[in-house]
């Protein structure tokens, strides 16, 4: 693997993280991102779901990319997501059936999700295998991340705990609000001001160092 | 911006290839599909049917086998082998004699509907435990429905007058002094309510459905399922 | 019997409204519900496919699932693809004027997962095709319900001056978060009284 080639690769893989993160950056895929994070389980669970339907459909779709007419695209998209879902979703029955039922109707949910149809859009049919599936695994672990800090923030504050570990002894009085839906909402949006200040404050620093340096 | 040209290049594809694409996509999906449901299908209703073992074992102290009941025509519990229809479990325990039945009932709580399944025998007119199988109560308060220790053992002791105008179980708060008084939880009295509810409707509708005590179904041939 | 379906519709409308309770449907809701007015036309269109795939899912649970349960996600899938087609086609030949308002709103409907999640809770719940209409018609109208609340408070949020960080969807985000603070006042509805 040429050094080209590498560092190409990693900008692919990378970008999904913090840059063009989905839920930060671009703000796609709320519904399970709100729906499921009341605990930092359930947002690992449905973050590495989403990942696999996102690398298996990314990685078929960009080996079919020449063979597949502009007009249908569209719904060969659609089936071949629905398809990956439907494995991850009976996977995930066999293999942990209590995360499965905590999650419910959001795996199948997935299947709607815009990352994945606007990834197989915007990326994979217009890519090869190789960078398609560095593109899938950054935007998955983009995604995850995402889901993961949401999970954690909203199960510390919401029930005092960690992936169902006590962090704060009897005498903490958790705050109920945080693990039910207003709080989803209101967690999100301090998170996203939060991307945004530190965007704008980047962008402030560059600016400055611009000016200072034109002087 | 390759792409449009990439387009306009090529002749528009025959409608068979375009058909062709899709039976292509569909036929894989399809195969990749049933692939893996057969593949899962065990497991996944091991998983199940242990969940809903686990539940019933629960609820009815003793039991180590269970038998599907479902509703016959003419209004009467009758074994359900095939398990097509389930309203009802039967109980045995190790010996095969009859140990109680487990009934399933669902009805609207503070948030959402509450599921949940409970011990019932008849000869005794006792509740023999209860189990919430699905709930969305609020965390901390309804949800103690759940996890509060004292209201859930409390279902394992609750008897009832058999001649008494329905509904037979009668929620209070604070202490209960008869064996057929459920004590509500301190902050969650509706949910409490709720599932108290639920019971004495499921109770009203099930008991002249179930069999005479002492003429239950026997367990089936083969010990049904063991613990 | 009518009280159960009463206990459904209102339970969809409000006590787990869709998008606030359940986030179900929420890029349109913080992507298109910047006017009221349009708020409205979506959420109508929202509803009656809603409605029709609810039937169309009522009648493939029946049918065709039992025989081959793995294609239930498939199914619903292409039920409410072809829905909101045909769907399209209807209004475009009765209601050239509807249509032209509807405009752009139609195809979005494919990918609002408040349909998908309405024909999946439907199944998972075992309603009959009756109560899923009524699911359905209750799930729709606390779709349009939010998204003229939303639509409303966004209007004038426009006019008012708000530091720049704060504009956009983190706000978007707060104000939801505030609506179904509200919302859950809703709880109870049915078990509170005796």
């Amino acid at each position: 693997m040429s050094l080209e080639t590498q560092g190409r690769a990693w900008q692919e893989y990378s970008k999904g993280l913090w840059r063009e993160n989905p839920i930060f950056a671009m703000v796609l895929g709320m519904c399970p991102t709100l729906a499921v994070t009341n605990s930092a389980i359930n947002a690992l669970a449905m973050g590495l779901a989403t990942t696999f339907v996102l690398v298996g459909s990314s990685t078929l779709i960009s080996l079919l990319r020449n063979h597949i007419p502009k007009q249908v695209r569209i719904s060969t998209f659609i089936v071949v997501i629905a398809t990956f879902v439907t494995v991850a979703d009976y996977t995930l029955e066999a293999i942990a059936y209590d995360i499965h039922k905590e999650l419910g109707a959001f795996i199948a949910l997935i299947v709607v999700n815009c990352i994945i149809l606007g990834r197989q859009e915007a990326f994979a049919s217009k890519n090869t295998v190789f960078y398609s599936i560095m593109d899938a695994l950054g935007m998955g672990s983009g995604f995850t991340f995402a889901l993961l800090l949401l999970g954690s923030s909203r199960e510390i504050l919401g029930s005092g705990s960690l992936f169902g570990i006590d962090l704060f002894g009897p005498h903490y009085e958790p705050w109920v609000i945080m693990i039910l839906p207003p709080g989803g909402f209101i967690m999100l949006g301090l998170i996203l001001l939060g991307f945004n200040a530190l965007g704008e404050w980047r962008q402030r620093l560059r600016d400055e160092t611009r000016t200072g340096e034109a002087a | 911006m390759s792409v449009e040209l990439e387009g306009s290049k090529q002749a528009e594809p025959s409608a068979f290839r375009l058909v062709g694409t899709l039976g292509l996509a569909g036929l894989v999906s399809g195969f990749a599909i049933v692939g893996i449901y057969v593949a899962t299908l065990p497991k996944i209703t091991a998983n199940k049917k242990a969940a809903l073992q686990h539940a019933i074992f629960e609820v009815v102290p003793g039991a180590a086998h269970t038998q599907a009941l479902r509703l016959s025509d003419e209004g009467r519990m009758v074994p359900d082998p095939e398990e097509e229809a389930p309203a009802v479990y039967a109980a045995y325990d190790e010996s095969g004699a009859f140990a109680g039945y487990a009934i399933p009932a669902k009805g609207p709580g503070f948030q959402d509907t509450i599921a949940l399944i409970f011990g019932y025998r008849p000869a005794e007119h006792a509740i023999t435990g209860l189990r919430v199988l699905e709930s969305r109560e609020t965390p901390g308060l309804g949800d103690k429905i759940v996890k509060d220790q004292a209201f859930v053992e409390q279902w394992g002791k609750l008897r009832f007058d058999p001649s008494a105008a329905p509904p037979v179980l009668e929620l209070v708060k604070g202490k209960a002094s008869n064996p057929h008084q459920v004590e509500a939880i301190t902050g969650a009295t509706i949910s409490s309510r709720s599932v108290t509810k639920i019971v004495n409707k499921a109770l009203a509708e099930r008991t002249p459905q179930l069999p005479e005590p002492g003429s239950e179904p026997p367990l089936a041939g083969g010990g049904g399922e063991q613990r | 019997m009518s009280g159960e379906l009463l206990y459904i519709f209102i339970s969809a409308l409000l006590v787990n409204n869709f998008v606030l309770s359940y986030f179900l449907g929420l890029c349109p809701f913080f992507g298109v519900s910047g006017k009221i007015d349009t708020a409205v036309r979506l959420g109508a269109a929202t509803t009656f496919v809603m409605v029709v795939a609810s039937l169309c899912a009522s009648f493939l649970h029946a049918f065709v699932l039992p025989y081959a349960p793995y294609l239930q996600l498939i199914s619903y899938i292409l039920v409410i693809a072809s829905t909101v087609q045909f769907v399209e086609m209807f209004i475009k030949k009765i209601s050239p004027a509807l249509f032209r308002a509807l405009g752009i709103f139609l195809p979005l409907i494919t990918t609002n997962c408040a349909i998908l999640g309405l024909v999946l809770f439907q199944t998972s719940r075992q309603y009959s095709a009756l109560e899923g209409v009524v699911y359905a018609v209750g799930a729709g109208g606390g779709f349009t319900l939010a998204l003229v609340l939303m639509a409303g408070i966004r209007e004038e949020a426009e006019l008012s001056d708000l530091p720049k960080v704060v504009r956009g969807t983190a706000m978007s985000l707060l104000i939801a978060g505030m609506i179904s603070l509200a919302f859950m006042g809703f709880a109870g509805l049915f078990s509170g009284g005796e």
